[in-house]
């Protein structure tokens, strides 16, 4: 009988394809928007990602968000690495600096400078080139979007608006008056700001950032072997008065900020909404109606012998049905586009999370509706099929 | 002790829908019996009760008063599942519009009954080809209903009725979908294949051509049986009604 019920879903082929059609419609807006809202809060963090050295960030207090550099004085480090537990402190610059290309067009780039003598913080994915070259003098790093896209030479310097090919290494630029020649091009995940990144050493960061007394962005601290990490954030806050963050903290304070400090939710959430009210308004009346068209069937079986419970099993298995495949049909698109669009132009990140929001919000649909559609069942009366 | 000559017995069943100033008094006191072997035709006039009789009796609905047995029970006097359960085993049915579920394959449709009540799927299907195979469907298994004409659409609504192998078998205006010539071979289909000692059919018509094909006919007026008679004693009274009606005109 199942498969019975099942044709009779199937062979009403406009109202299936109706239901199938606002399921997967909402399952798509519900999913893609997640995934795109994730992907954009994922990439708010990315340089605590890049930087999975280190067991704790050390800022200044009134840092809301990893963006939100507030520099602090440089005896900050020396504090900090004087707290028991410490294992090693480097320093970590972090701004945006104005770059003129080799064109002659200026580009705001994020200058993250790293330690000079341990190099952490630069990223381990170098596509080209080498970490080491930081070494030598006004060396920098920059990584491949930024090397294809924004930093991209004309081919013909001749005509500037012209088709252009990526800054290749041992191409110059200038930051604030100052040479920097691109000594490796790495691989790193992509920002919120989505500006390119040069990585360089801290001292020659703060050469080219404009003269400030403080410099120092952050801190990134090692616990010693054997160390707890959560007593030793607690001892760094306690001795230096500083905010200190383990990387799992410092993510979720920076992606805390973004949704309660900007519209980027609210933004979003309507959009999930949306996606949910057209799964409620196309999917549901469609089944709705679908089982108001089969209820003359549905009578003739309950006067044939067919239990309530039976009918209300064969209805609760045509929704389900709907559901999975409108599901299913939806996860698919979603994951289609998330894979063809390119990172750099599309956030997307579908965590596990949303496949199990949006198969929540289906079964919600599908449940609401099987239930509307199932109260006109049970209330159904056998002698109606007896009404011509 | 021998088995109860009469299928069904009625004895002053009242039947009434609504309340207050819309109660309609649909059967008012049914005094009826339906032997075993027997095809009685229902008819009457337009909301003369024919239809809660059916109803009623098929344990489609509950009297409000009076006795009744049908086939040993009395269905109004169980609770709904169990009439349902009892539907199921004892009763078959041939509504006017057919009711074949047109997304499936008419051996679906035949087998449908059985399935509802869990019955093996294979022996479900065996018994529903060998049905369709009786109404002279053999071949058109796999056809949708939408592809049968109406004749054949209700052979296919008979071998449904009677897959279960129901004692009683309710037909509601069997033929009114039909045209003259269908409306015969499908009841004279219903006739030949109900001809059992222990079975009873029940039709309900309008259709004074298929008197001839019940044994008895039971006339109902403003929610009474005025009368049964035979087939030929009915047309000689419709006769004499279009006689008297032709005169006054």
């Amino acid at each position: 009988m199942r498969t019975i019920a099942i044709k009779m879903l199937f062979g009403d082929t406009a109202k299936f394809y109706g239901i199938l059609l606002g399921l997967s419609f909402a399952t798509l807006l519900i999913a893609q928007q997640a995934s795109i809202f994730v992907g954009l809060m994922s990439r708010t963090y990315a340089l605590i990602e890049e930087t999975p050295q280190a067991d704790l960030w050390v800022t200044d207090p009134t840092m809301q968000f990893v963006d939100d550099t507030k520099p602090m004085q440089v005896t900050a480090l020396q504090r900090v690495r004087s707290v028991d537990g410490v294992g090693w402190a480097v320093p970590l610059f972090k701004g945006l600096l104005v770059a003129k290309l080799p064109s002659g067009t200026r580009q705001i780039c994020d200058v993250v400078g790293v330690d000079d003598a341990s190099l952490i913080g630069v990223p381990a994915r170098m596509v080209k080139g080498d970490v080491s070259v930081l070494r030598k003098p006004d060396t920098i790093i920059i990584e491949t979007r930024g090397a294809r896209s924004r930093l991209a030479q004309p081919i013909n310097p001749a005509d500037p608006s012209g088709p252009k090919r990526p800054i290749e290494i041992g191409e110059e630029l200038e930051l604030n008056e100052r040479r920097a020649v691109i000594g490796g091009i790495a691989e790193t995940k992509p920002t919120f700001q989505n500006v390119p990144t040069i990585y360089t050493t801290y001292s020659r960061a703060i050469g080219f950032a404009p003269a400030n007394r403080r410099t120092l962005s952050m801190i990134l601290v090692k616990a010693a072997d054997g160390a707890s990490i959560t007593e030793l954030r607690d001892r760094i806050a306690r001795e230096t008065g500083l905010a200190v963050y383990t990387p799992h903290d410092f993510a979720w304070t920076t992606i805390r900020y973004w949704m309660t400090q900007t519209g980027i939710p609210i933004n979003f959430g309507i959009a999930i909404v949306l996606g949910f009210l057209v799964g409620v308004a196309i999917a549901g009346q469609m089944f709705y109606n679908f089982t108001l068209d089969n209820l003359k069937y549905f009578g003739a079986m309950k006067a044939m012998g067919a239990t309530t419970p039976r009918l209300l099993e064969l209805v609760a298995l045509q929704g389900a049905v709907a559901g999975v495949l409108g599901l299913g049909i939806g996860l698919g698109v979603t994951s289609i586009v998330g894979l063809a669009i390119p990172g750099d132009k599309l956030a997307f990140k579908m965590t596990w999370h949303i496949p199990v929001i949006a198969a929540a919000a289906v079964i919600f649909i599908v449940v609401a509706s099987s239930l509307l559609s199932m109260r006109r069942v049970v209330k159904l009366d056998p002698s109606e099929v007896f009404q011509g | 002790m021998s088995e109860p000559t009469n299928s069904i017995v009625c004895s002053e069943v009242f039947k009434t829908f609504g309340v207050g100033d819309s109660m309609v008094r649909a059967l008012r006191g049914v005094n009826l019996e339906v032997r075993f072997g027997e095809m009685m035709a229902l008819v009457g006039p337009s909301g003369c009760g024919k239809t809660t009789l059916i109803s009623i009796l098929a344990g489609l609905l509950q009297r409000d008063e009076g006795a009744m047995s049908v086939l040993g029970t009395d269905p109004s006097a169980l609770s709904n599942h169990e009439r349902t359960l009892w539907r199921g085993e004892n009763v078959g049915f041939i509504f006017q519009q057919f009711n074949l579920i047109p997304q499936v394959s008419i051996l679906e449709n035949v087998a449908v009954p059985l399935l509802l009540r869990r019955h093996p799927k294979r022996d479900a299907f065996d018994r529903a080809a060998k049905l369709l195979e009786e109404v002279g469907l053999k071949g058109r298994e796999s056809t949708r209903p939408s592809k049968l004409s109406g004749g054949q659409q209700q052979r296919v609504a008979i071998a449904r009725a009677l897959v279960t192998g129901p004692r009683l078998l309710v037909c509601d205006e069997p033929t009114s979908a039909l045209d003259g010539a269908t409306g015969q071979k499908v009841m004279a289909l219903i006739r030949e294949l109900t001809a059992a000692a222990e079975r009873v059919v029940i039709v309900v018509t309008h259709d004074e051509r298929i008197y001839h094909f019940a044994d008895r006919i039971a006339h109902l007026d403003d929610g009474r049986v005025t009368h049964v008679s035979t087939p030929a004693e009915a047309l000689a009274e419709s006769a004499a009604r279009m006689s008297d009606a032709a005169q006054r005109h």
